[in-house]
């Protein structure tokens, strides 16, 4: 699917650009794009390895396991298929917390190493798993509880009650990442996992 | 009071866990510098492990945003939306709050500057934007963390959370405010 959204977005763009004679800009959309991924990639190494290696003591303390028993029914309900002790479990609980409190420093590495603890799991390491998608559902809904950025954005305009969004955004976001989720389990029987017998033609041809 | 509460473990959250964790380890007589080191080796790998990804989803992103592919996708959508009674002005923003962090919050900015910060447009447009996240960038950094190409209904189940929040958004907004 990545495959046509990836070439797709591209190829509209380069037909607008005909049309709309915006071909220069379209040259330094992708430029100017490759060079602001890179920073933000590089930008991620700092926090990535302070994260990681706290992580990694939390581990061997024993802490990210107890996460995961003392939230089991949140583990089973939404990753059935991960034993409660796992530690994907409490990065993923980690990830989530991080994100509800705008800590999306911290929720970037909890949730890189969510998926690395989901990969050890996944059998078929290109592919992602159901717990992966679900995973994903949740954290691209955005759940969180202070949208302290938006605060900002209204407070500096002057506004005269800048946290009156705070229980709008709750509300939303809890939709969206309900609807999310819901989404991920019902679909998640339509887009089988097994692929097709496992020969030499280019997997990435046979699931889509 | 609740917000308070909430402000004050956002701030405190951090340092809390940066020494608490270790101090666990200790208790547990962990070599908490040694094993500290060991995890954080992985930090480098990981973020030069999703350059390819991101450079490759940014990209992509970046080109149709520049060939005014969006504002015509916008306008296309426009008529569906006055029929359903999604306010117009926040269509592009919609749109644009899965494709990019930095353009949503620019074009968040522009519209509580245009229509003021406690009009219904400036708090639904800031709701819709903490309500909702990156999603292709959220995609392409967890997955390409972990080197999975297959996303199979990552992106169906995520769009649809990010249409039910979006229209979430305008609902709660049109309601309270």
């Amino acid at each position: 699917m990545l495959n046509y959204i990836w070439f797709g977005l591209m190829a509209i763009a380069l037909i607008v650009a005909a049309f709309n004679g915006t071909a220069g800009a379209v040259t330094k959309g992708a430029v100017d794009s490759a060079k602001t991924a890179v920073e933000i990639a590089l930008g991620l190494i700092g926090i990535m390895t302070l994260w990681l290696g706290i992580m990694r003591v939390a581990e061997k303390a024993g802490l990210i396991s107890l996460l995961g028993r003392l939230l089991r029914p949140f583990g089973r309900l939404l990753f059935p298929e991960i034993p409660p002790e796992h530690p994907a479990i409490g990065a993923m609980i980690l990830n989530i917390a991080a994100n509800m409190l705008g800590l999306s420093n911290a929720a970037t590495p909890f949730g890189i190493k969510a998926m690395e603890e989901l990969q050890e799991l996944n059998p078929q390491k290109e592919t992602a798993s159901n717990a992966m998608v679900t995973f994903m559902a949740l954290n691209t809904a955005g759940i969180q509880f202070i949208p302290a950025t938006m605060i900002a954005v209204l407070a500096a305009s002057g506004s005269k009650n800048p946290t009156a969004i705070i229980s709008t955004t709750i509300l939303a976001t809890s939709c969206g990442a309900v609807a999310a989720v819901s989404t991920a389990k019902l679909l998640q029987r339509f887009f089988p996992y097994e692929e097709t017998p496992h020969v030499d033609v280019t997997p990435d041809e046979v699931t889509k | 009071m609740i917000r308070a509460a909430l402000n004050a473990i956002s701030l405190w959250a951090i340092p809390v866990l940066l020494v608490g964790i270790p101090l666990v380890g200790m208790i547990r007589k962990i070599k908490v510098y040694d094993v500290f080191i060991e995890g954080a080796k992985e930090g480098f790998q990981v973020a030069v492990r999703i350059i390819p990804f991101l450079v490759g989803i940014l990209v992509a992103i970046g080109m149709f945003r520049a060939s005014g592919a969006m504002d015509m996708l916008t306008n296309a959508l426009r008529p569906l939306t006055t029929a359903t009674g999604f306010p117009a002005d926040l269509v592009p923003l919609a749109i644009l709050r899965t494709l990019s962090g930095s353009g949503s919050l620019a074009f968040t900015t522009d519209l509580v500057k245009r229509f003021g910060p406690d009009s219904v447009i400036g708090r639904t447009a800031a709701t819709m934007y903490g309500s909702s996240e990156t999603t292709f960038y959220v995609l392409a950094v967890y997955f390409g963390s972990v080197g999975v190409k297959r996303t199979r209904h990552a992106i169906p189940a995520a769009l649809t959370g990010d249409l039910v929040a979006a229209i979430a958004a305008v609902a709660v907004c049109a309601w309270m405010f």
